[in-house]
C-alpha cells in the first residue's frame, strides 16, 4: 500500500510537519501526500484513483458498515409486516429484490392487502420513490463514461444510503471513474445484501409472531422516523401539514387513491408556501 | 389480490423504481430536471410520509377517532416525541411498539 502511494508522490514534506493542511481541504490541490496512518493512505489512494478494483470495493463496503445498522430495521420491519399482511416469504423477498426501496415497499403493503389495483400500487411506489431521480441526476456525472451495463447495475443499486455515502467523496476528490464505480459497488452491494438478509430475518420474525402483536403498526412508526427529519422549515412543514389534513379527508377515496391525492395536495401546499415566503422577501 | 396481480404489482413497482433510478444516469447531458419539478420534489418526502402516517393513526375501523381510547394515536404521538428527542428510527420503532403493547395490555382501547 505504502509503496504504491510513494510511487505517485510528487512532493514530500520535512519530518516533524503534520499532514499538510491543503490535504484536508476537500477537492482542491490535493497533490501533496503526507505518509500517515494506513487509513489515511487508503483514503488518499482512493482519491487519487490508485486502488485496485478489489481494494476500492472493499473500502466502500467497509465504509458503509455503520449505516447498515440503521438500515436493517427497515428490512426487518418490511419482512415482518409483509408476512403479517399475508405475503408469502417468496413474495416478500421478491419485492425486496425487485423494488429494493424500504419505504415504498412498506407503503405498498396496506394497498396490497386491501386489494388495490396494480396501477394504484405502482403509482404509489412511483410517488414515494420520485426522490431517486434527484440522486440519479446528482450522481450521473460520475458515471458518465461507463458502459450501459454498468450504468444499469449501479442505477439498480441506487438508494438513499448509497447516494449519501458516495456523493461527498465523488464531488470532493479527484477520484477516477474506474475507482468510483468499484467503490460505489462496494457500498451498494453491502447495502443490498444487508437489506435482503434483513428482509428474510423479518419474514421469520413475522411468522413467529403470527398476528396478535400489531406488527402493522411498524409502518407508521418507521414513517414517523422518516417524516420528522424531512420537515426542516416552514415550507416543508406546510407540505406535511396540508398532506396530513388532506390524507384524513382523502382516506375514503375510491381505488385507494387517497395517499396519492394527499401527497399531491401536500406538494402543492409546499410550493404555495415557498412562493409566499419568497414573495415576502422581495 | 390474486397471486398473479400481486406479482404484477411487485414487478411493475420494481420496473418503475428502476426507471426512476436510471433516469438521469442514462440520459445525462440530454435533459435537465425542469425547475418546477425540482422545486416540487423537495416537498415530496415531507408530504407523502405524513400522508401515510396520519390516517393510520386516526382511523379506527374505518372511522376517525381522536380520543384517549385510540391507543394507536397515543403510541404514535409517543413515537413522534421519541423521534423528535432522539432522531433515531430504531429507538422510535422500539419505543412506539412498547407503548402500543403497554396500552393494549392495560386495555386503554377496550
Amino acid at each position: 500500500m505504502t509503496t504504491m502511494i510513494r510511487k505517485t508522490n510528487e512532493r514530500t514534506y520535512p519530518p516533524g510537519r503534520t499532514r499538510p493542511r491543503e490535504a484536508d481541504q476537500l477537492g482542491k490541490g490535493r497533490r501533496e501526500i503526507w505518509p500517515g496512518s494506513i487509513a489515511q493512505d487508503l483514503d488518499v489512494a482512493i482519491d487519487r484513483g490508485t486502488l485496485s478494483p478489489a481494494a476500492a470495493f472493499i473500502a466502500g463496503a467497509k465504509a458503509i458498515v455503520p449505516v447498515l445498522l440503521a438500515l436493517i430495521p427497515f428490512g426487518v420491519a418490511f419482512g415482518a409486516t409483509a408476512t403479517d399482511s399475508g405475503l408469502s416469504p417468496l413474495e416478500a423477498l421478491g419485492m425486496s429484490v425487485f423494488v429494493f426501496a424500504g419505504a415504498a415497499q412498506l407503503a405498498a403493503l396496506p394497498l396490497l392487502s386491501a386489494g388495490a389495483s396494480v396501477a394504484v400500487v405502482v403509482l404509489t411506489v412511483l410517488i414515494i420513490n420520485l426522490r431517486l431521480t434527484l440522486y440519479s441526476a446528482s450522481i450521473s456525472p460520475h458515471f458518465r463514461r461507463l458502459p450501459a451495463g454498468w450504468k444499469g447495475l449501479l442505477a439498480y443499486l441506487l438508494t438513499d444510503q448509497a447516494y449519501a455515502a458516495t456523493i461527498t467523496r465523488f464531488e470532493d476528490g479527484e477520484t477516477r471513474e474506474p475507482d468510483k464505480r468499484w467503490y460505489y459497488l462496494g457500498v451498494a452491494v453491502a447495502i443490498w445484501v444487508a437489506f435482503q438478509a434483513a428482509t428474510v430475518t423479518g419474514v421469520f420474525l413475522g411468522a413467529l409472531a403470527s398476528g396478535g402483536w400489531s406488527l402493522d403498526f411498524v409502518l407508521p412508526l418507521i414513517f414517523i422516523g422518516l417524516a420528522l427529519p424531512a420537515i426542516k422549515d416552514r415550507t416543508t412543514g406546510t407540505a406535511a401539514l396540508s398532506a396530513g389534513v388532506a390524507a384524513v379527508f382523502c382516506a375514503a377515496l375510491p381505488l385507494n387513491l387517497g395517499l396519492i391525492a394527499a401527497a399531491l395536495v401536500g406538494v402543492i401546499g409546499g410550493l404555495v408556501a415557498e412562493t409566499v415566503t419568497e414573495g415576502r422577501r422581495k | 389480490m390474486s397471486t398473479l396481480a400481486l406479482w404484477l404489482a411487485i414487478v411493475g413497482a420494481g420496473a418503475i423504481t428502476f426507471a426512476l433510478r436510471l433516469s438521469f444516469i442514462a440520459l445525462l447531458g440530454q435533459i435537465e430536471i425542469p425547475l418546477v419539478l425540482a422545486r416540487a420534489l423537495r416537498f415530496v418526502p415531507a408530504a407523502v410520509l405524513t400522508a401515510v402516517v396520519i390516517p393510520l393513526l386516526l382511523y379506527v375501523n374505518g372511522a376517525v377517532e381522536v380520543s384517549f381510547g385510540n391507543e394507536r394515536l397515543l403510541a404514535g404521538l409517543a413515537a413522534v416525541l421519541i423521534c423528535w428527542r432522539t432522531r433515531s428510527v430504531p429507538l422510535t420503532l422500539v419505543g412506539g411498539m412498547v407503548v402500543l403493547w403497554t396500552l393494549q395490555a392495560i386495555g386503554v382501547g377496550s
